[in-house]
C-alpha cells in the first residue's frame, strides 16, 4: 500500500508547527535560527513531495534553491550573532533590547 | 490489511522527525539541541528517499548535516554559552502568545486532517531511465528552465560570504 501524499503534507505542516512554536518560545538566538531551518526543512519536504507525486522535477529544482538560501542565510545570520556578542556578550534576544523605545 | 514496507519506513522515520524536533526546541543545552537537529536531518534525508529524490537526500546531508549544523555546533561551541532557564520561570507576554499561537496552528491542523476526506491522489509510476530524482534529471531542470535562478544563487552565495567575513571581522 502506497503513502498518500497527505500523510507527507501532515508531516511537514507537523514539522513546520513545531518550528514556529520553537521561534516564538525561545530565547537563545542559536536555537531560534536552528528552529527558521527546521521550518525551511518542512518546506522542502512538502515541494519533494509534491514533485514525486506530480512527476515534475520543477519541485526539486525549488528545494536546491532553497538549500542554498537557507545556507547562505545560516553564514551571514551566524555572522551576525557573532558580531552581537562581541558587543554584549549574550546572545539572549530578551536582553538586546537597546533599539527598544 | 497488509502494511507495505514504505509505510512503515514512512511511520518510523516521521515519528523520529517529529521526536527529534520537539527535543530540540525542548532541550535547554543549546549543543543537545543541535544534535537533535541533525537527528531531524538525517531523518527528512530518509524521508527524500522515500518519495525518490536521491540526489537531494545525499544534498540534505552534505549540506545541512554537514555544512549548516557543523557552523552551528562551531559558533554554538566559540560563544560558550550557558543552558537556557526553564520556560515556566521566564514566562512572559511573548512566550504566551507563542504557546497560544502554535496550539492554534496544531488545531487548525487537526481540525484540516480529521474532519475532511481527500480523494486518493495516483501516483505516477517512475519511468525505467528513472529521470526523476537522479544526477542527470537534476541537471537538465538547473540547467534547462532553471537557469536564471542557478545562475543568480551563485550571486547570491558571493554576497553571502563577503557579507559573513566582513560582519564577523574584529576591525574592519
Amino acid at each position: 500500500m502506497d503513502v498518500p501524499l497527505n500523510y507527507y503534507l501532515v508531516l511537514s505542516a507537523l514539522l513546520f508547527i513545531v518550528g514556529v512554536a520553537g521561534v516564538l518560545t525561545r530565547r537563545n538566538a542559536l536555537v531560534i535560527f536552528m528552529s527558521i531551518e527546521m521550518m525551511l526543512n518542512a518546506v522542502n519536504l512538502t515541494l519533494i513531495a509534491f514533485s514525486s507525486f506530480l512527476g515534475n522535477m520543477t519541485g526539486q529544482a525549488l528545494v536546491v534553491f532553497v538549500m542554498a538560501v537557507a545556507a547562505a542565510e545560516a553564514a551571514v545570520g551566524l555572522a551576525i550573532v557573532i558580531a552581537l556578542y562581541r558587543n554584549k556578550p549574550t546572545v539572549d534576544i530578551d536582553e538586546i533590547n537597546i533599539l527598544k523605545w | 490489511m497488509s502494511v507495505s514496507a514504505e509505510m512503515l519506513f514512512f511511520f518510523f522515520l516521521g515519528a523520529l522527525a517529529v521526536t527529534t524536533a520537539v527535543m530540540m526546541i525542548v532541550q535547554r543545552n543549546p549543543v543537545m539541541s543541535a544534535i537533535c537537529l541533525i537527528g531531524n536531518f538525517f531523518a527528512l534525508a530518509g524521508l527524500y528517499l522515500l518519495l525518490h529524490a536521491q540526489f537531494l537526500a545525499v544534498l540534505q546531508i552534505i549540506v545541512y548535516t554537514g555544512a549548516i549544523m557543523v557552523l552551528v555546533v562551531f559558533v554554538i561551541m566559540l560563544l560558550n554559552l550557558a543552558d537556557e532557564r526553564n520556560l515556566v520561570d521566564r514566562m512572559n507576554i511573548r512566550t504566551t502568545f507563542g504557546i497560544v499561537l502554535s496550539a492554534g496552528l496544531l488545531l487548525e491542523l487537526a481540525v484540516i486532517v480529521f474532519t475532511r476526506s481527500y480523494p486518493a491522489m495516483p501516483r505516477p509510476i517512475p519511468t525505467v531511465a528513472g529521470a526523476m530524482g537522479t544526477v542527470e534529471g537534476m541537471g537538465a531542470a538547473l540547467f534547462g528552465p532553471f537557469l536564471l535562478p542557478f545562475e543568480i544563487t551563485s550571486l547570491l552565495l558571493l554576497v553571502a560570504i563577503v557579507g559573513a567575513v566582513i560582519l564577523a571581522k574584529k576591525r574592519l
